[in-house]
């Protein structure tokens, strides 16, 4: 069972990176415009008219 | 246009020589709208950064400081066909977002702990009945240990720091019990795991966390969203001013007006500010302060006062009075005392945390003095008594109230009720006589065409498009009827009397009877626009109409077993046809807000509980002595924030659907507090006899939280169905 030693903090080390990959998404402002988001993917505004 | 407009007031430092401003933008309402008016505006000289929030329609623009007027920025958005509405953030809304900031925040961190924290359980938990060595089971104890520690450190902040206020006051709230059964099952967890025992409570203390967080985080969502749509109507509300700098005109903000300023007050302007007339005569309507639809005649040396709309001629003021306006204070006292009133209701949540924290807090100690009595040991004794402490902690119960209230704010939200105030469904479910106002509420805000029937189309059409060239509030209204939005090349306002254009080289005019040459019957309840072309002519009448489905609802509101009665401030003859169309038998007119406020409580001393519909500065006291209130938007900005809930657009049946869907709300509510009750009839025996082992805990505290939460989605279909 030695295994655990190493294969437990690896998957805390995985959901800690899921953690702070939510974090950033919070304060980066990710969330700050849902219904938006969901419309800007579908506009060209990176094509020069 | 001569006149220039001053927005300064509006912009903000935004760091590196930038000022910053906020807009909330009117018309949004696809994708496409998005990328239009973020171009609009960037392709302005100097804008360094534009950006649209769908979610809550605001538009963020920031420019080198110097570079361009603000102003240009709303010219922008008109010309590409919004209206944006610049406005300064509330500070109060500012805290919220960064609270809800703060909440999500601890919620992923206790989420992100429970869930690993559950990993090493489970094995211990199974291992526990198979084969675990107690040394991984250690390894394990001591795993979760480091993980609930810091999460819980950090998550259960916003508890700690309540209940901490809550015990420095001298009193108990749910925090009080959540913050001690938090603690002491983390301390009580250490121990054990440095006694290599078979259990440890880590995971209870963090799942306790994390559900309650859940139920808080849900709560701050629906009143976050309430708040962001309250401050856009409060922005979309807030008018210009035209304030003489020496004899120029500048357009500033009301909110920038000081006392002792002169301002002009053009014809179908509302007033934005109290004031004495320096120069200039006019008919003001006083319908949003006194209720009376009437217009009365001002002249030089009168005071009127903000919000009344000057109707035909142009007025000079000297503002006396900004924003704190006399009359506007006077109704400020009166709300004041008439809110003080109404916080002796409880919220439903509230009252049953009084009751419960200190049951919860009795058990724990009568548990650990009863098995010191019987005999066991210390150890054993205060771990039964943790054990209680956690399974009654309400976590089922912190998630019964806000689930449903977020899940019915969802079902209001989409049948255009906006609540103002959390606890405002479960007062709408208590109600039995609904009150309400006339002007504004039961008829529409704006005057509709009367005798449409009996006119030539052709001329009204010819009317209406004539009327798009007038500012006079009734040409307003009656423009709204033209097809073709396109005004007459040439058409020429003469203020107090009316517009005149050619029309197919004759010439026609619209407005007041003498202008037109036109003689009209004269009707009390109906104010007349003429029209006359060539030889054609006609009087339009102009009049409150009753909101298009206010019978159906009346009616609806009646078979449900309101009662229902109407008092207004407009003169006894203008209610009493609208009172007899609707059959409401019980009606009063004539009315002052002190004798409206009277009535109410004189009824709510007879038991009636009472829901107050109406708009208008003279209902706002009496919308707050009532038991809960609703406004239609349009109403002033005081009644709207008074009201408990508003609601949008031209039907009355929102007031119908709010109260069905509280009605509806209210007995998941009721239901979600048996299920928490009945929880803890059962597991409570269980955690005293000392039989709850981590395992039962967390089974049933997540099991029950599902269980409330799913009932709470039952609110979706708002009992309208």
């Amino acid at each position: 069972m030695n295994v655990l030693i190493y294969l437990v903090p690896m998957a805390l080390g995985l959901g800690l990176l899921g953690l702070f990959a939510f974090l950033w998404a919070l304060k980066s402002g990710q969330y700050s415009d849902v219904d938006g988001a969901a419309l800007r993917v579908l506009s060209d505004d990176d094509v020069e008219k | 246009m001569t006149e220039s407009l001053d927005l300064s007031h509006y912009a903000k430092p935004a760091g590196k020589g930038t000022l910053g401003m906020e807009l909330a933008v009117e018309g949004v309402a696809c994708g496409g709208c998005i990328a239009r008016i973020e171009g609009a505006v960037k392709r302005l000289p100097g804008v360094t950064e534009a950006r649209l929030n769908f979610t809550n329609r605001r538009l963020h623009v920031a420019w080198a400081d110097g570079a361009l007027k603000p102003a240009q920025i709303l010219q922008a958005l008109e010309d590409s066909g919004y209206h944006g509405h610049p406005f300064v953030p509330l500070r109060a809304e500012q805290e919220e977002t960064a609270q809800a900031r703060q909440l999500t925040r601890c919620m992923a961190v206790a989420g992100f702990a429970a869930m690993n924290i559950m990993l090493l359980s489970v094995s211990v938990w199974s291992g526990n009945v198979t084969d675990i060595t107690p040394e991984t089971r250690d390894f394990f104890h001591w795993a979760s240990g480091l993980i609930a520690l810091p999460a819980a450190a950090y998550a259960g902040r916003p508890f700690f720091a309540s209940a901490w206020r809550a015990l420095k006051s001298r009193s108990l709230n749910m925090d009080v019990p959540i913050s001690l059964g938090v603690l002491l099952a983390l301390t009580m967890s250490l121990v054990e795991t440095a006694n290599h025992a078979e259990h440890a409570y880590f995971d209870s203390a963090v799942m306790l966390l994390f559900f309650l967080l859940v139920g808080r985080a849900l709560d701050h969502a629906m009143r976050r969203k309430t708040r962001a749509v309250a401050g856009n109507l409060a922005a979309l509300k807030a008018d210009t001013a035209h304030r003489f700098a020496g004899d120029e005109l500048v357009s500033v903000p009301v909110a920038a007006l000081n006392a002792g300023d002169r301002i002009l007050v053009k014809p179908g302007e509302s007033v934005p500010a109290d004031g004495i007339i320096l120069g200039g005569t006019s008919e003001i309507d006083e319908s949003l302060i006194t209720g009376e639809t009437a217009r009365h005649k001002v002249a030089a040396g009168a005071t009127i006062y903000a919000g009344s709309i000057n109707y035909s001629g142009a007025l000079t003021l000297q503002v006396t009075a900004a924003r704190g306006s006399a009359l506007i204070d006077e109704i400020e006292k009166l709300l004041d005392k008439a809110s003080s009133a109404k916080s002796r209701t409880m919220r439903l949540a509230d009252r049953a945390s009084r009751v419960y924290a200190p049951i919860v807090h009795v058990t724990a100690a009568l548990t650990l003095v009863g098995w010191l009595i019987k005999g066991a040991s210390l150890h054993d004794a205060v771990l039964t008594a943790i054990a209680v402490l956690i399974i009654t902690c309400p976590c089922a119960l912190a998630l019964a109230i806000p689930a449903v209230q977020v899940v019915a704010s969802g079902t209001l939200f989409r049948s255009n009720v906006i609540l103002n105030a959390g606890d405002a469904i479960e007062r709408l479910a208590e109600v039995n006589t609904i009150v309400f106002d006339k002007t504004g509420t039961l008829t529409l805000p704006e005057p509709q065409i009367a005798n449409a029937a009996a006119l030539d189309p052709d001329l009204l059409q010819r009317a209406a498009r004539l009327a798009l060239s007038s500012r006079h509030p009734l040409a307003i209204a009656l423009a709204r009827e033209a097809v073709m939005r396109k005004p007459f090349d040439g058409a020429v306002e003469e203020p107090g009397q009316g517009v005149r254009a050619l029309i197919d080289g004759a010439e026609a005019r619209l407005g007041s009877a003498e202008f037109c040459d036109v003689v009209t019957a004269n009707d009390p309840n109906a104010s007349a626009i003429c029209f006359r072309h060539r030889d054609r002519f006609a009087a339009i009448a102009m009049t409150q109409k009753l909101r298009p489905d206010a019978i159906d609802a009346i009616r609806s509101l009646r078979e449900r077993g309101y009662e229902l009665r109407i008092l207004s401030g407009d003169r006894s003859e203008a209610v009493a046809p609208i009172a007899l169309a609707l059959g409401i038998d019980d009606w009063q007119g004539c009315l002052k807000p002190a004798e409206k406020i009277a009535r109410i409580e004189e009824w709510r001393a007879h038991g009636h509980r009472i829901l107050m519909v109406g708009d208008g500065l003279n209902d706002a006291p009496s919308l707050a002595a009532a038991h809960v209130s609703l406004s239609p938007i349009g109403a002033a900005d005081v009644t709207q924030a008074q009201a408990d809930a508003v609601f949008v657009g031209e039907r009355l049946r929102p007031v119908l659907d709010a109260v069905t869907t509280a009605v509806c709300a209210r007995t998941l509510m009721a239901q979600n507090l048996w299920l928490a009750a009945i929880y803890n009839a059962i597991a409570v025996p269980i955690a005293i006899a000392g039989a709850v082992t981590p395992l039962i805990a967390a089974l049933a505290m997540s099991g029950s939280s599902l269980l409330v939460t799913l009932n709470a989605l039952r609110a979706r279909t708002g009992g309208s169905s």
